[in-house]
């Protein structure tokens, strides 16, 4: 099927997968309506529902695969690129419906707009993948951001969900306020909104360099936000502790792949012959992202609290493949994202049935003696630990050699040799809550045996598990797949070799 | 005469906006916001968008900037807030990126007619035209509901989440 735009019908069969999914999120929201003395199983019922909308969209998602587009102004794309990051969301969203039931039950959240507000956020994140718009994308991104922030802030009876949700909401909106005064600037300088057109102006030298460097740095600093790139970081780890913990896995994966997808289409479509002004940027907020966040992570105590400042870390590798800017480093960001989405989604989930009803075991020593109690989702939980910290044999490593591949294959050696040391440094923090699940004795009293994983649950650990170690031994179909929906977005230039800062 | 009424509503604006950020009373700022917007409705006037002007009028300068004054009377602030407003440092470096970034827009905008990028805007007798066939409404109308019209179904979620999110974080009883 080959779509021309000429007709606005085309863009229902370019956005199948994101109407199917707003109007499933919809059906869902009507289905949540209940009375307050209704059953729990109507919750989990609920969360099926979600789960075989987001499966729907999935396949809308494989048709896409047969759909061609001629024009190239679309207000949305059909390119592999955006297919590939809508399968990150997708499974990103499945992960979460299906560990985040057993919470919404057991804290009593309104589970009907919960679900809603995750099918709706991965709507905005869809269209921030798919299109080449920048006022689309700021609206997607609102989408987005608002489902986030209200998920943030969704356990009304926890003061500390309150306050996440808050901070997370006027940050969050300061940064989009950037965003947004670096679109208004861009398009003065160069008359578009649209990538490809941006491009063309910028390329003709027709554009006006100021105020275009001053909307690029905008642009920039509203990404770096977004993403959660030190020095724009502050709102990451109280967010993240703050929310309920499904909340937490979603922002900390799908959310951030989103905000990464759209800062590599934006800069890598429209600013390729800029590529020299903006890279330096980029490469020292990879720098700093990676050693501050690596460290502060060092010193963290509480579990949940490390693992937001490891998310932050994780951003910081990505930026090295968005700052290296060809189709290797964007082909191992697309691999990264994934296999990130998976352990990151997977990690929380344990962190969320270990800590409990009132979420008050999330300390580090509260896993000491946690193996031997509970083998089956000691291995699963060491798993995501290793493949958190890169360890071969698992997805992660791949994900981080593939970014190192592309980092080099720009000559970006300082880059590529702060990676692989940030990694080193966060082997300690990963490995130091396995450490305690295995090597230390459980505490008198302990609450080992009372931890008990619903069948929902079971089903995510046993599947994000599978697919990191599957990709940890044979990468190389999802590479493939990878490298192909990276195609064209890629900075092309010459030999620069001694250039780089 | 539109040269003089232009400098007048220009003042006004950008007075208004320094008012927002240099008054420490939220509702003499709100005041200061309601003038900005209305100065700009004037603006839009000038430039013959009088049905932007109207919205200007009616929605912000109206609607929304009542609600928001209600909602900072009905909050009774008090003064304890003085003591986080920003002050000394903070004020510089933040009216320094300003000006800084006013600097930008006024250096690029001398000889901007002569660029070939001005070329690539509908001049006013386009518009003249556009308006003659259409009317001010259809000019808006007809690009929002067909080039842009991904865009305003796209507005049309982000309101529902929006509004769902109110409800749920809002609500009285959970």
């Amino acid at each position: 099927m080959t779509l021309d735009f000429v007709s606005n019908v085309d863009y229902i069969w370019a956005l199948l997968p994101e109407i199917v999914l707003s109007v499933w999120a919809m059906v869902v929201l009507l289905a949540g309506v209940r009375r307050p003395d209704d059953p729990p199983a109507n919750t989990a019922a609920l969360g099926w529902l979600a789960l075989v909308g987001i499966l729907v969209a999935a396949v809308a998602n494989g048709w896409l695969y047969g759909v061609t587009s001629t024009a190239d102004a679309a207000m949305i794309t059909v390119d592999p690129f955006r297919l590939f990051a809508n399968w990150v969301f997708l499974l990103g969203a499945g992960l979460t419906v299906l560990v985040a039931g057993p919470y919404v039950t057991r804290q009593r959240l309104q589970a009907g707009e919960f679900y809603t507000l995750i099918l709706l956020a991965t709507v905005g994140m869809m269209f921030m993948g798919g299109t080449r718009n920048l006022i689309l994308l700021f609206l997607a991104l609102e989408t987005m951001s608002i489902a986030a922030y209200v998920l943030t802030a969704y356990n009304r009876r926890d003061r500390k969900s309150a306050e996440a949700g808050l901070k997370y909401f006027i940050l969050g909106s300061f940064s989009s306020g950037f965003l947004l005064y670096g679109i208004a600037l861009v398009w003065g300088a160069t008359g578009s909104v649209h990538l490809t057109e941006i491009a063309a102006v910028v390329e003709a030298g027709a554009g006006f360099t100021g105020l275009l460097l001053a909307g690029m740095a905008l642009l920039g600093i509203g990404f770096a936000f977004k993403v959660g790139a030190v020095p724009f970081h502050m709102w990451a780890p109280d967010a993240y502790e703050g929310a309920p913990s499904p909340s937490t896995a979603f922002m900390a994966a799908a959310v951030k792949a989103a905000s990464f997808v759209a800062f590599l289409r934006v800069f890598l479509e429209a600013f390729p012959t800029l590529y020299e002004s903006w890279y330096p940027v980029v490469w020292w907020l990879a720098v700093l992202t990676m050693v501050v966040a690596n460290l502060i992570a060092l010193t963290q105590a509480n579990v949940k609290r490390m693992l937001a400042y490891s998310s932050v870390a994780h951003g910081g590798y990505l930026l090295v493949a968005v700052a290296a800017a060809n189709e290797m480093a964007t082909a191992g960001l697309l691999f990264y994202l994934l296999v990130y989405t998976v352990m990151t989604v997977g990690a929380f989930a344990i962190l969320m049935i270990v800590s409990g009803q009132s979420e008050d075991r999330l300390q580090v020593e509260d896993y000491a003696g946690f193996g031997w109690a509970q083998p089956v989702l000691a291995v699963v939980f060491t798993i995501f630990l290793l493949s958190l910290a890169g360890f071969p044999g698992t997805g992660g490593f791949m994900a981080k050699i593939y970014i190192l591949q592309g980092a080099v294959e720009s000559q970006l050696w300082m880059l590529a040799v702060i990676l692989a040391l940030a990694t080193v440094v966060s082997y300690y923090y990963y490995l130091r809550v396995a450490w305690y699940m295995w090597m230390r004795s459980a505490a008198a009293g302990n609450d080992h045996a009372r931890v008990w994983t619903p069948l929902p649950v079971w089903l995510a650990l046993i599947l994000s598990a599978g697919v990191i170690l599957y990709l940890g031994v044979l990468p190389s179909g999802l590479l493939d797949g990878a490298m192909t929906s990276a195609q064209g977005l890629g900075v092309v230039r010459d030999g620069l070799l001694g250039l780089r800062p | 005469m539109v040269d003089i009424l232009f400098f007048v509503f220009a003042a006004t604006a950008v007075g208004g906006a320094l008012g927002v950020v240099l008054q420490k009373n939220p509702v003499s700022s709100l005041l200061f916001m309601v003038g900005t917007l209305a100065s700009l409705a004037g603006l839009f006037v000038l430039m013959e968008a009088h049905f932007l002007a109207a919205i200007q009028v009616i929605v912000y300068a109206g609607a929304i900037m009542v609600l928001f004054l209600f909602v900072i009377m009905l909050l009774n602030l008090g003064h304890d807030y003085r003591d986080d407003l920003k002050t000394g440092l903070g004020m510089f470096t933040a009216f320094a990126a300003a000006g800084a970034l006013a600097g930008v827009l006024v250096s690029q905008l001398r000889g901007v007619e002569e660029t070939p990028l001005a070329q690539h805007f509908p001049g006013p007798d386009a518009l003249d035209q556009l308006l003659a066939e259409q009317g001010i409404i259809g000019a808006i109308a007809h690009p929002l509901f067909t080039d842009y019209v991904v865009a305003f179904e796209l507005v049309g979620i982000l309101l529902l989440v929006a509004l769902v999110g109110a409800i749920v974080i809002a609500k009285r009883r959970v």
